[in-house]
């Protein structure tokens, strides 16, 4: 696109934009936020700001790391569904089915509570090299999150194996690819293609599901939050930053993959 | 296993009162935000510029703000509001019930999700149905119930009974404010008697089997609502 079309588009979009109706509209925004600022209490924010940034800095951790995993765990379940003999599709599909079928918070205590009150009764456990690492809360929040990821993905995973057309597997298997290669360089990456718009709805749901693992005392952004609550008697301030604060990496979350969708060549199959 | 008997010394009856808040939760919650959800389909396409960007507002916040977060802030603002609205019309404060406070908030958070799956819907009803009926002189709240309505019913239903799963199964973060549901019951039952594993496993079969027999409802009537449509499967 040449320098003056970009610029037409620009004026395009600035106009779309700019008008009136949507200029009073942002001033009423404007004046709410300015409200806000002016009449509600922030004196807290000094005090806590660096323990916010941790927060926000472990949620993020978190929400990378389950990613993560959780699509590595799902390739395999969706492989197994889309094309696997039977003693593997039923185990991923009873998988996927527990997992989209209960309530992640539920899941989460399970593993925490249930699973964390079991393992102390075992001596070996206790003694064995895992033993640190279990009495924290953490690895559980990855667990769960992990699972709920991999359930979920594994679904659409599952469409995105069996929606790749024959015919380019036959055409790999006529150049006489091994399986592992086919799966390489044709099944997966055309599977992963087919996938990547519904991912981004996925890593947003799961940055929505990270403020859970503060109800098992991982101190993330939202039990940062609910800690200024506590201190500071203070209702709204600190949920309303909260708010703020996720529709911000919701925001930068949805661009970066907008991004990364225009990179992958269009037409596939 | 005693302790699930649903008789006095076990906890099953607890289980159960809890499963049956949440079901009345979600129950509610669904129909409020299909209410919500078809008021704002229609406000976006139809609606004049302001109320057309301002429920762009309202979706995409609500869809991008985690549901825990919203149903704190609804929480104690909703409460608040209706508390401060009371005592400037000289009235005394009122507890709003759980109940009430609960369907609200995931009503709300509801409506945003099913005002975009029925956008959707409507716009892939076929245009000449519609032009058909403005042709026929229908007035417009005669063509909602009696075209686009039903016309659109068998796009939405996929998406709807999504919504209605994320419902039963959102209800649970409502034990984080401490209504008494499902999961708190369970909360509850593990820490007296100390068998955290046993209670757990038991309520996510409960809600396991929701699920597992919503799907079969569901299915029933996504096949009645695509009655005389042609099948898939044939056009193969």
């Amino acid at each position: 696109m040449s320098a003056e079309a970009t610029a037409i588009n620009m004026a395009a979009r600035a106009s779309l934009w700019l008008k009136p109706h949507r200029i009073v509209l942002i001033l009423i925004a404007l004046a709410l936020v300015l409200c806000a600022i002016v009449f509600m209490r922030w004196d807290w924010l000094p005090q806590y700001w660096e323990m916010g940034l941790m927060g926000i800095w472990r949620a993020l951790w978190i929400l990378a790391v389950t990613c993560a995993l959780g699509f590595a765990l799902a390739v395999p379940l969706g492989l197994a569904q889309a094309g696997g003999p039977i003693w593997f599709s039923a185990p991923a599909k009873v998988f996927c089915t527990i997992i989209r079928g209960t309530p992640l918070l539920l899941q989460l205590w399970l593993l925490y509570y249930g699973l964390g009150s079991i393992f102390p009764q075992y001596p070996w456990i206790r003694e064995s090299w895992l033993w640190p690492y279990l009495r924290q809360a953490w690895p559980y929040a990855v667990v769960a999150l992990t699972f709920s990821f991999a359930g979920y993905e594994g679904e659409v995973m599952r469409g995105a194996f069996a929606g790749v057309p024959r015919g380019q597997l036959e055409a790999a298997r006529a150049f006489g690819m091994s399986r592992w290669k086919i799966f390489r360089r044709i099944w997966l990456p055309q599977a992963f293609y087919r996938a990547l718009p519904t991912l981004t709805g996925e890593t947003v749901l799961q940055l929505k599901s990270t403020p859970l693992v503060a109800t098992i005392s991982v101190i993330d952004i939202f039990a940062v939050s609910s800690k200024v609550r506590q201190d500071t008697y203070l209702t709204y301030e600190p949920l309303l930053l909260l708010a703020l604060i996720y529709m911000t990496i919701t925001g930068i979350l949805v661009f970066a993959f907008s991004r990364i969708e225009a990179r992958i060549p269009v037409k596939i199959g | 296993m005693e302790l699930l008997s649903p008789v006095a010394p076990g906890w099953g009856g607890t289980l159960l009162v809890g499963l049956l808040h949440s079901l009345e939760i979600a129950i509610g919650a669904t129909c409020l935000g299909l209410l919500i959800g078809t008021a704002g389909a229609f406000g976006k396409l139809y609606g004049g510029p302001v109320t057309r960007d301002l429920l762009a507002v309202y979706t995409t916040v609500v869809r991008a703000v985690p549901e825990l977060v919203l149903i704190l802030l609804l929480y104690y603002a909703g409460t608040d509001l209706i508390n401060q609205v009371l005592g400037a019309m000289g009235y005394s404060r009122v507890d709003i019930s759980g109940l009430a406070a609960g369907i609200f908030v995931l009503g709300f958070v509801q409506g945003a999700y099913s005002t975009e799956v029925i956008r959707g819907a409507i716009l892939a009803i076929p245009q000449g149905q519609i032009e058909a009926a403005r042709a026929y002189g229908m007035p417009p709240g005669l063509m909602l119930r009696r075209i686009t309505l039903p016309a659109m019913l068998p796009f939405a239903i996929p998406g709807l009974a999504n919504l209605w799963l994320i419902a039963t199964k959102d209800t649970a973060l409502l034990a984080v404010v401490g209504f008494f549901e499902l999961t708190l019951a369970t909360r509850q039952a593990a820490g007296v008697t100390k068998a955290y594993l046993i209670f757990y496993l038991a309520a996510g079969v409960l809600y396991l089997a929701v699920t597992l027999f919503s799907n079969l409802i569901i299915g029933r009537v996504e096949a009645w609502s695509r009655r005389g449509m042609p099948s898939v499967k044939e056009a193969r």
